[in-house]
């Protein structure tokens, strides 16, 4: 199989999920044979080739105008990269990034495409994904005809280690054509750190919407005090303005490895679950039996966090 | 500009045709400013405008800063102004909601969690946002047969409403269960209506939102008429209130009985059936809308005089005097956005009464003071000091099951 | 500006969903749609544009579940023209959906198209990119933060970790909304029913299109409930315990 994976390289680092991508395209390609291309685009990347080492050929496009990694930019880049070349399956992270080019790029070259895949592999001869929808509650098995296609693959789906291998096989230098500037790059904002960085706690206290107003996060605050640890939260949280953008944990937010997550009246979306699903022991604690929070914690609690969290506080105290 | 009405320059132009086309609303000109309202009120200290300053604020020409501020919102309907009130102005029914409205028409803001609530009631039925389906749940906790009315329509002698609290909220449907036990043992035909059931609607009426009201008038009369039933019992003085008060104005005339007005009237029936004491020192907190607004004080005593061992004392504040729990009139969605502009909530002063008396139990009639005397009780660490307890369950316990 | 705001009605989360006998799709027995959450943002953008910069919005709707009521509640807060597609809408997938509009809206006059960037039920990708792969238009998602200069919009661009990207996007070009830039706001009972008897909804039949995924649905399931964790079970006291003994086995008091 001809595998393509779009690797996310910005604000001077090559992001994670493209190492997972990468991996899941590796898994793929050792059961179909074939082959594996990256297109590395971007400013000053250059210098991150060798991290591709599982990559058959890197597509090297270095250009100070891509900094910002502008959409109208970039799909034109990949419709002219793909167009001639005949890939049959191209990977892109389910991401902020990933969902401004991989409908393009479909539609472009015809190919069917999945989104929000867990898992995609080849199966019987079949190309196969299996995708997380409904807000994480629902799971599809989908078969890709004619074994050509797009997949958006959530971040967390596929460890990352397996994509890192150092080396380079071949490299092919590519040049930017002229585009216009339909979308133009100015600047990125980066939030004025003045708050902790959760992604340095060992133990964080999750809020979501189950926390209903912003007076109730005391509850949660003394649980992350006891506890040592901090408050951090689902997007919803944030978006109500009860805490600051520097506490969201998911895809708008951080990534965090903390050794305790402790979720409250959260249910799990999956733009949550790829912030928090590697850390050590994660306890949820929910009204709702579905949630799909459950299907990423070690324990979980069916149950109202006003009369457990405080339950819990003073259990805690105890043994402290 | 868009489908919507043209917005109008003057609100207070607005507010006073809409306030004055209702029974009594121009009651509001005659304020002699004496200020009696606003010293009642629980939450008058944390008002930018109390009621007194928002009558002498329209009269100055500052209308339009008493919607963009926040003391419209304090407000929880506990009906201590109205009562009192010399002019008799219709502060609760009239004046208030109807400031209300007119700034959730005029997009002058509305606090972010009674907004979920009411757009929740008029999507789901209920503001907690639940499924409809839900709403039933409770009854396979009871262990007992309750009729579901919409499943299988027979007559019933009582047609039990148990409102959104007791039959979505986790503690307080404890009282719908009590109830529902209570009524089995006394052999009573009773049902529910089921899922088709939605909020009743005072506590929205109050809260401004007099469409969503109507929409839900309009909604559970047509489901009453399909059932067969000789009385309406309710746990809830906020549906209770609508019932015999609001929707007859509507053409809507139902025979209701709060369940300690029912209860009290089987009082030998009831006491045929006690077997344990309830040997505690107990007060009564006159829930707002029983007590105050529809002037039932003696019922729920009679029933707590009736128990063997129980002990009844009053708190300094009692019956009419009593003092609101702070969730009535959509104030249980604002409870966030109270604590912002006032030291100590009406429901904490409320227990450290009750404490101050030596009662043990703080008994209640109404769903919504359970949960906020209780949660009341936490923030005051008293738990194992004093417990809170609706009637239907100090009754149970009396009982035994 | 001329607004043009798309939007999807997704399978409400707040019933329980459940897979009919077929295996492969919703069981819409109690199924209830309601507005796409980033749809609802994008007719809250659409509409605080209009009232800073002048215009007019249009929102098109899928005759899906109870979309009227959506349509109305868009006309009281302001909307001035409301499309319905009309159609046998029973799998309205974003290729076919966007197809639709296409041809719907390659002939009318606009400035910007403001869609939600993702949708729950968005299995073969986002409506947004695909409407605006097929105008040939410019396209740019999650976006939170809009400002009017001239002929373009500068707009915030949500990356992980709190950051944003700051872009012009030269007009006319469709935006995948995340957020508006403040909450949608609460729009009365009295009022959507005034909108009832005021608002026109013009109805178009859906234009005569078969559009392939290019995917096959072989199976869809619920998650197994709890597969993962261990639940804990018990009153709140027995619970609190038991996690406490988890997290000092764990070293972690």
């Amino acid at each position: 199989m001809k595998i393509f994976v779009f690797p996310e390289v910005y604000q001077g680092e090559v992001k994670e999920i493209s190492f997972e991508i990468l991996g899941l395209a590796q898994e793929i390609k050792e059961k179909t044979g074939g082959d594996l291309h990256v297109l590395l685009a971007g400013k000053g990347v250059k210098e991150f080739v060798p991290q591709f080492g599982l990559a058959d050929k890197v597509l090297l496009l270095d250009n100070e105008k891509l900094e910002g990694v502008s959409p109208f930019i970039y799909q034109n880049i990949l419709f002219q990269v793909l167009k001639d070349r005949a890939p049959e399956l191209i990977l892109f992270g389910h991401t902020s990034i990933g969902m401004d080019l991989a409908g393009f790029v479909a539609l472009k070259l015809n190919f069917p495409m999945v989104a929000f895949c867990k898992n995609v592999k080849a199966e019987n001869g079949h190309l196969m994904a299996t995708s997380l929808i409904c807000g994480g509650k629902i799971l599809a098995d989908v078969k890709i005809k004619d074994n050509k296609g797009v997949c958006l693959v959530l971040p967390g789906s596929y460890p990352a280690e397996k994509g890192k291998v150092e080396g380079t096989k071949e490299v092919e230098e590519l040049s930017l054509s002229e585009i216009e500037e339909k979308i133009k790059f100015e600047r990125f904002i980066i939030p004025e750190v003045e708050d902790i960085d959760i992604t340095k706690e060992n133990i964080l206290v999750g809020v979501g919407r189950g926390i209903q107003n912003q007076e109730n996060l005391e509850v949660a605050e003394e649980l992350a005090q006891v506890l040592g640890g901090a408050l951090a939260a689902s997007r919803p949280v944030v978006d109500q303005g009860w805490l600051p953008l520097t506490r969201v944990v998911g895809r708008s937010g951080k990534s965090v490895k903390p050794k305790l997550y402790l979720s409250l009246g959260i249910s799990g979306a999956p733009e949550h679950v790829e912030g928090m699903k590697d850390a050590g022991l994660i306890i949820a604690i929910n009204t709702d039996p579905n949630a799909p929070i459950f299907q990423t914690a070690h324990y979980g609690v069916v149950g109202d966090i006003f009369d457990i969290v405080p339950a819990l506080v003073e259990e805690i105290k105890a043994r402290k | 500009m868009g489908q919507a009405e043209v917005q109008p320059k003057d609100l207070y132009e607005v507010f006073q045709e809409r306030a004055y086309a209702m029974v009594d609303g121009e009651k509001i000109r005659q304020c002699l400013q004496c200020g009696t309202c606003s010293a009642s009120c629980p939450f008058g200290e944390g008002m930018d405008y109390n009621t007194r300053k928002m009558i002498a604020a329209m009269r100055g020409g500052d209308f339009d800063e008493i919607l963009s501020g926040h003391g419209i919102w304090l407000c929880t309907s506990c009906y201590t102004c109205t009562v009192r009130c010399p002019a008799k102005i219709p502060l609760t029914d009239i004046m208030i909601p109807v400031l209300r409205e007119t700034a959730m028409l005029y997009e002058k803001g509305v606090p972010s969690e009674l907004q979920k609530a009411l757009e929740n009631v008029a999507r789901y039925g209920n503001p907690f946002g639940e499924s409809p389906r839900k709403r039933i749940n409770w009854v396979k906790e009871t262990g007992v047969p309750v009729k579901i009315l919409q499943k299988d329509k027979k007559p019933v002698n009582v047609l039990l409403i148990p409102e959104c609290f007791c039959a979505y909220h986790q503690r307080a449907k404890n009282i719908i269960i009590s109830l529902a036990k209570i009524l089995h043992k006394l052999n009573v035909d009773f049902g529910i209506i089921g899922p088709d059931e939605k909020c009743i609607g005072d506590s929205k009426r109050l809260a401004g939102e007099f469409g969503l009201f109507e929409m839900l008038i309009e909604h559970n009369a047509k489901q009453l008429k399909k059932y067969n039933f000789d009385i309406i019992v309710t746990p809830d003085p906020h549906a209770y209130n609508a019932l015999i008060n609001e929707y007859p104005k509507f053409g809507y005339r139902y025979k209701v009985l709060h369940h300690t007005q029912y209860l009290s009237q089987r009082l030998a029936d009831l006491e045929a059936l006690f077997q344990n004491e309830f040997p505690y020192k107990v007060t009564y907190h006159d829930p707002c809308y029983l007590g105050r607004r529809n002037k039932v004080f003696d019922a729920p005593r009679e029933i707590l005089k009736s128990i063997n061992g129980l002990k009844l004392i009053e708190m300094p504040r009692t019956k009419e005097d009593a003092l609101c729990c702070g969730g009535g009139g959509g104030g249980v969605w604002l409870d966030s956005f109270s604590k912002e502009y006032i030291k100590e909530r009406p429901a904490e002063k409320r227990v450290k009464e009750a404490v101050a008396t030596g009662a043990e139990v703080l008994a209640v009639a109404c769903p919504i003071d359970i949960t906020m005397f209780e949660d009341a009780v936490k923030v005051l660490n008293l738990e194992g000091k004093i417990r809170v307890m609706d009637i239907s369950e100090i009754l149970l316990e009396a009982i035994g099951g | 500006m001329k607004i043009i705001v798309p939007i999807k009605m997704v399978p409400d989360l707040v019933e329980e969903l459940e897979i009919d006998e077929s295996g492969k799709r919703l069981d819409t027995s109690f199924l209830r749609f309601t507005i796409n959450e980033a749809d609802d943002h994008a007719i809250e953008e659409a509409v605080i544009l209009k009232e800073k910069y002048g215009g007019e919005v249009t929102v098109i709707a899928p005759d899906i579940g109870e979309v009227d009521d959506v349509l109305y509640a868009a006309a009281a807060k302001g909307v001035d023209r409301l499309i319905k597609i009309m159609g046998d809408f029973e799998e309205l997938d974003s290729h076919l959906y966007a197809s639709i509009l296409t041809e719907m809206i390659k002939d009318m006059q606009y400035d910007l198209i403001l869609t939600g960037c993702e949708a729950i039920t968005d299995l073969d990708g986002q409506t947004g990119i695909f409407l605006a792969t097929n105008l040939s238009l410019p396209y740019i998602g999650l976006v939170s933060k809009y400002k009017k200069e001239d002929g373009s919009l500068c707009v915030n661009k949500e990356f992980p970790g709190g950051v944003y990207g700051e872009y012009k996007v030269e007009l006319p070009a469709v935006l995948g909304v995340m957020a508006a830039e403040k909450p949608p706001r609460y729009v009365p009972v009295a009022k959507i029913r005034a909108a009832m008897k005021s608002a026109q909804i013009e109805e178009i039949d859906a234009p005569e299109i078969k559009v392939e995924t290019g995917i096959e649905i072989e199976k869809m399931y619920v998650p197994e409930v709890g597969k993962g964790a261990e639940m804990i079970e018990g009153e709140p006291e027995e619970v609190a315990k038991k996690i406490a003994e988890a997290l000092q086995n764990k070293g972690l008091l």
